[in-house]
């Protein structure tokens, strides 16, 4: 047994003479290795399963009377429950991405800002008190969020500006910013711990301050990571759902008003759920329609986030 | 760390010190917002907080509205996908970690997956469970069919948390016990699996928790919103507390604000416990550790 690593599973069983034992092991071992290998294809299988469930539905939903792709891509009105059914989605793209666009606007630089201040100002005692509570945030279920927003956030927004809608984007915006902060800030903080200690040391040895080590070596030297950071928030805030149906509201409309009313794909899949839509008929198929342009848009954003963060690993392993 | 002050120009000392200011007010606003949004749920909703709120069904009365059916609900829902997630998950974990030691381009492929499954909006397992488990096998909105769909959605959360556990035990764990004449499974139940135990707990717990809080994919599926039963058994319909939730805050009359909030409390409650066990876990492990 120079090697153990190379192959213990045949090895194992000639050690232990009896060759009962090892019989019973040679069919044990591969059954177990077996069984955990299913599981783990069980996720091969999850995704399979994802897109051909959407992509089936989506093609019926095509072929429904009154659908037509083309309607449906440059279509600018969408009211699939309507007598008079239009089928233009891109009423809620506008709206997911005025969502994502502005809780981006809030939650990258404080976000990258907070992972700075932890990994290159923060004493290691602070440190230990500040992490928790971010990580409280981030374990707040959605759902909560909402509620803040609808009765707090929003409330302070009217009085603050005139006409404001009870359900608007800013408040949506807003609260999808703080809940994504915490992601935003962490993922940042573990590109910018990956960043050698050594090159921090000699930029400090030339006689720079913090500022001039965070923003010129260890922000440059962990972009990667952080860009894999911020492409996760963003997928995070497109496919947020509860915290914007109950902010923003259910208006699909192009405006690109923050105080009015919108609505996002996450917010229309679930305004038809809620309802008791019967499966088959059109608007239950455009639920499928629009989580497949919603899965599509996230899937695109996580195969590149974690693209970048396999390169910001290889460079600094 | 830096040279002595008297070498660094006034202008780049006052850069520095307005830049870690700023810094600190970045972390600081996200710690305030915490802090104002448990205070203004205590304060909208400590007052329903009480026996009968916690005993009764669902009303047309924000009075009268208690969260037993969505429990009740959560607690069968969280167990069943607890039961069906953490084995799936831990032995895939192990798949991955112990028994693929060679990089083939199939591992690769599931690892690739899983970090993108992790990435899938929740609202998209939803449809997955609906055109699945509720539509195709015919499970109906039960609270099985609620708790495969929450199992998939946190199946890659407990794979990658388990694998990290299992990548932290030490390389000379599996080579002792191989030295032994233990074979690879023995190696894993008896060595690799017990040292890594309270970091997969850790995982569970969290992974178990974010299910907790996950309203999206149940309401796509179907769960409803008024309830007056508590569930006898899988096949049941149920509703959970987000959902539940999430209800009371749609609702126009100005009392189901309080009761929303009294159903938050409860659920941050049910998810702060949790999350204490997952640090006293994970503080308990590192001691032993040393």
């Amino acid at each position: 047994m120079a090697n153990p690593s190379s192959d213990p599973l045949s090895s194992g069983g000639s050690i232990v003479g009896s060759s009962g034992k090892g019989f019973a092991r040679a069919f044990k071992e591969p059954l177990i290795q077996g069984l955990c290998f299913l599981c783990a294809a069980i996720s091969i299988v999850t995704t399979l399963g994802i897109l051909y469930t959407l992509l089936v539905e989506t093609i019926h939903f095509f072929q429904s009377p009154g659908v037509s792709i083309r309607e449906f891509f440059t279509g600018a009105e969408w009211a699939p429950t309507f007598k008079d059914a239009k089928f233009g989605i891109r009423p809620l793209v506008v709206g997911t991405l005025m969502i994502t666009v502005g809780a981006a606007i809030i939650a990258l630089p404080l976000g990258l800002m907070a992972a700075i201040y932890l990994s290159e100002y923060a004493q290691p005692r602070v440190r230990s008190i500040l992490k928790p509570i971010l990580e409280v945030l981030a374990g707040i279920p959605t759902v909560v969020y909402g509620y803040f927003a609808l009765f707090h956030i929003t409330p302070l927004l009217r009085q603050a500006i005139p006409n404001v809608e009870v359900f608007n984007a800013l408040s949506g915006c807003i609260v999808v910013g703080v809940m994504i902060l915490p992601l935003v800030s962490s993922l940042c903080e573990d590109a910018l711990s990956a960043v050698p200690r050594g090159l921090r040391e000699g930029a400090y040895a030339l006689g720079s301050t913090k500022f001039e080590v965070s923003t010129k070596i260890v922000v440059p030297a962990g972009l990667s990571g952080i860009s894999a950071a911020f492409i996760l928030a963003v997928s995070r805030a497109v496919g947020e759902t509860m915290a914007v149906t109950l902010a923003a509201g259910q208006t699909p409309n192009l405006s690109l008003d923050p105080r009015q009313s919108i609505q996002t794909m996450t917010s229309y899949i679930v305004q038809i759920s809620k309802g008791d839509t019967p499966a088959g008929s059109t608007a239950y198929l455009t639920i499928f329609a629009v989580g497949v342009t919603l899965f599509l848009m996230t899937m695109l954003l996580n195969v590149l986030a974690n693209r970048l963060v396999r390169k910001f690993r290889m460079v600094y392993k | 760390m830096s040279l002595r002050d008297s070498q660094i120009s006034p202008k780049r000392k006052r850069m520095d010190r307005f830049f870690g200011a700023f810094c600190f007010l970045s972390i600081a606003i996200a710690c305030l917002v915490l802090v104002y949004l448990l205070w203004t749920v205590v304060q909208d909703g400590a007052g329903r907080l009480n026996a009968q709120f916690l005993d009764s069904f669902t009303s047309r009365l924000p009075a009268r509205a208690g969260i037993k059916a969505a429990l009740a609900g959560t607690v069968w829902v969280i167990v069943l996908t607890g039961v069906i997630a953490v084995p799936i998950g831990v032995a895939a974990a192990i798949y991955l970690e112990e028994f693929s030691t060679r990089r083939t381009w199939l591992t690769n492929l599931i690892q690739l997956n899983i970090a993108n499954l992790a990435g899938v909006p929740s609202i998209v397992y939803g449809l997955l469970g609906l055109a699945l488990f509720v539509r195709w096998m015919s499970l109906d909105r039960s609270i099985i069919a609620g708790s495969l769909t929450m199992s998939l959605l946190i199946l890659p959360m407990i794979i990658i948390v388990s694998q990290e556990a299992l990548r932290a035990v030490p390389y000379s764990y599996r080579e002792g016990s191989y030295a032994l004449g233990a074979t690879k499974w023995q190696t894993i139940r008896g060595q690799v699996l017990p040292s890594a135990l309270p970091g997969i707990l850790t995982g569970v717990i969290l992974s178990v928790s974010r299910a907790i809080g996950e309203t999206a994919p149940l309401i796509t599926i179907g769960a409803v919103t008024y309830i007056a039963t508590t569930p006898q058994g899988v096949m049941d319909k149920f509703t959970v507390l987000p959902i539940q939730i999430f209800d009371w805050a749609s609702r126009p009359q100005a009392g189901f604000h309080e009761t929303a909030a009294a159903g938050i409390l409860m659920l941050l409650v049910v998810l702060l416990t949790l999350n204490a066990a997952a640090v006293i876990l994970r503080y308990r492990s590192q001691k032993r550790r040393g």
